[in-house]
């Protein structure tokens, strides 16, 4: 059988399952996996060679920009500002000892604008957006809304998929940038109250010590993130099967499978990002 | 809304046409070489127990789902061998009205009939008259403001009727559309599939479980002037000029019995006895 839109699922029929050996549960896990990396490839590039063509839904990217971005705003900020804190109070007990309280703002800076700004932002925004994309287009799937709206002529990758892709891959970043900016604040009040730091002294060595590598390296990573996120989230949502026992369980996986990529993912690109300031910049 | 009168000529070519089309799952092989057509205006009752394939049936024929062999032809053109860009165009001509509505449960009623317009790009002062003059047609206008999850089943689906029905296809497709509904509602659900019919001229496949619905199809027509259903045969003895409507059993992946109202009414074969029960 061959649906003409594969990587939707398009309900499963209940027929008596055959017995199978331990050769051909391996077999068909692994044909599984393939298939769904390859579905999941198919989307994604669908996903992004919309992008250019018409028609495009600009109403549902506005839409999804605010839900994404607005909607992730209060859960980046507040952990932003005691990421930043917890930081400063670890990185200054450690300093306090060699009497170099001093250079925590210059240390909470590079940490928070190379990686843990990023990553952290990638993560929180994908616990909250990649299973409430996953959610909402699972319910769609299994009340056959997603069939409902190619019956009636619309794309669902170009409605669903392709406002969710581009909304993160723009609004993910900006959300990076204010964690780093709030993961100061917070490492600034941190370091005034617990250090006893100026807090002129520990804003100018923090500025101070960031080149264009270490903020190319900040910024590069998120736009990945934003992709990664969306897309993990629409996939698990348009290959639900099971009901809504099945949403359930796509939204977790999603999360997981989300969290999990950013990680690996962050790991690649940070070898990319030292290479290209070693070499390039 | 034009209209169209039923003493239009009927074409010859059939609309719909299935050809040894099979298509199954990785359990199994659902369709198993299935072959019939549907002629213009005609009315096909798809009957068969769960899992006999009715409602791949018609999400082929919609071009939702591609046979795995076989051919599937709709209004002159293969469906089966179109690609996904060219049956997004293709199904503008279909209208296709799912078991539980399918409705967008985070747009209004209005916003659901009106779906299609806004994808067309028609001027917002067209879109209101055009989803008000549908709603009224399935009598749900005062739902227009609320949201599916304020509706009742039934209300459900008349809105998913008249969102299939908003651009006029020549095609209609219903799947299940009385299940699991008490039998006023029921009937109130194949009064308007009758109006859709003698209205509007379309052609329509209907997957059912239940025979009543296509013996109320056969039997009963809509009369503009009057805007009765009246009766139109007895026991599918229709007039002349009447809208045909045929039945097709579904089972063990094949064409069990293709034929008139009269032939399944008076069929002695015992397992099509039972769907008169």
């Amino acid at each position: 059988m061959a649906d003409t839109s594969p990587p939707i699922s398009t309900g499963a029929l209940k027929v008596e399952e055959p017995v199978l050996d331990t050769r051909q549960v391996i077999t068909t896990v692994f044909k599984d996996w393939v298939s769904g990396v390859q579905d999941y490839s198919l989307m994604a590039f669908r996903a992004l060679a919309n992008i250019p063509t018409r028609p495009f839904y600009g109403k549902d990217l506005v839409q999804q920009m605010d839900d994404i971005g607005v909607g992730s705003l209060p859960i980046v900020l507040l952990s932003g500002f005691f990421i930043g804190a917890v930081m400063v109070l670890q990185t200054g007990a450690q300093f306090t000892r060699f009497g170099q309280t001093a250079l925590t703002g210059q240390v909470v800076s590079l940490a928070l604008v190379r990686e843990l700004g990023p990553a952290l932002s990638g993560l929180l925004v994908a616990g909250r957006c990649a299973s409430g994309i996953a959610s909402e287009l699972g319910s769609m799937q299994v009340t056959e809304q997603v069939d409902a709206m190619r019956a009636m002529g619309t794309d669902p990758y170009r409605k669903l998929v392709t406002p969710r892709v581009l909304a993160s891959i723009a609004m993910t970043p900006l959300l990076c940038a204010l964690m780093d900016f709030i993961g100061l604040i917070g490492g600034c009040v941190s370091a005034v109250f617990s250090l006893r730091l100026n807090v002129v002294e520990f804003w100018t060595r923090a500025i101070k010590i960031l080149e264009f590598p270490d903020i190319m390296q900040g910024m590069m990573k998120p736009f990945v993130f934003g992709f990664i996120l969306a897309t993990v989230g629409c996939y698990k949502g348009l290959t639900v099967r099971g009901g809504t026992q099945g949403v359930g369980r796509a939204t977790t996986q999603a999360v997981v499978v989300a969290s999990v990529m950013i990680i690996v993912a962050d790991t690649f690109l940070t070898k990319i990002a030292l290479f290209l300031a070693d070499k390039v910049f | 809304m034009s209209t169209s009168t039923l003493t239009q000529t009927a074409q010859h070519d059939p609309v719909i046409t299935f050809d040894d089309v099979r298509i199954g799952f990785a359990e199994g092989e659902i369709l198993q070489g299935v072959g019939f057509s549907v002629q213009d205006r005609e009315t096909l009752i798809l009957l068969g127990e769960t899992g006999t394939g009715k409602t791949l049936a018609l999400k082929l024929a919609a071009g939702l789902l591609r046979p795995s062999q076989g051919a599937v032809h709709v209004l002159g053109q293969e469906v089966s061998r179109m690609n996904e860009k060219a049956l997004l165009d293709f199904r503008r001509r279909v209208g296709f009205v799912f078991q539980e509505g399918a409705l967008f449960d985070s747009m209004t009623v209005a916003d659901n009939v009106a779906y299609r317009l806004y994808e067309d790009k028609v001027p917002e002062e067209e879109i209101e008259g055009r989803v008000r003059e549908t709603l009224r047609f399935v009598e749900l206008e005062r739902t227009f403001d609320m949201l599916p999850s304020e509706l009742s089943g039934g209300m459900r689906r008349r809105v998913s009727i008249a969102r299939a029905l908003i651009n006029q296809p020549p095609i209609v497709l219903y799947d299940s559309p009385t299940a699991g509904l008490d039998p006023i509602t029921a009937q109130t659900i194949i009064s308007l599939i009758l109006r859709l019919r003698d209205v509007y001229g379309v052609t329509a496949m209907l997957a059912t479980h239940r025979l009543q619905d296509g013996l109320a199809l056969a039997n009963y027509r809509f009369d503009p002037e009057t805007k009765y259903v009246v009766k139109a045969s007895h026991n599918g003895v229709a007039s002349a000029n009447g809208p045909v409507t045929r039945f097709l059993v579904l089972r063990h992946g094949g064409v069990y019995f293709e034929g008139g109202p009269e032939e399944i009414l008076n069929a002695r074969d015992p397992y099509l006895q039972r769907f008169l029960v």
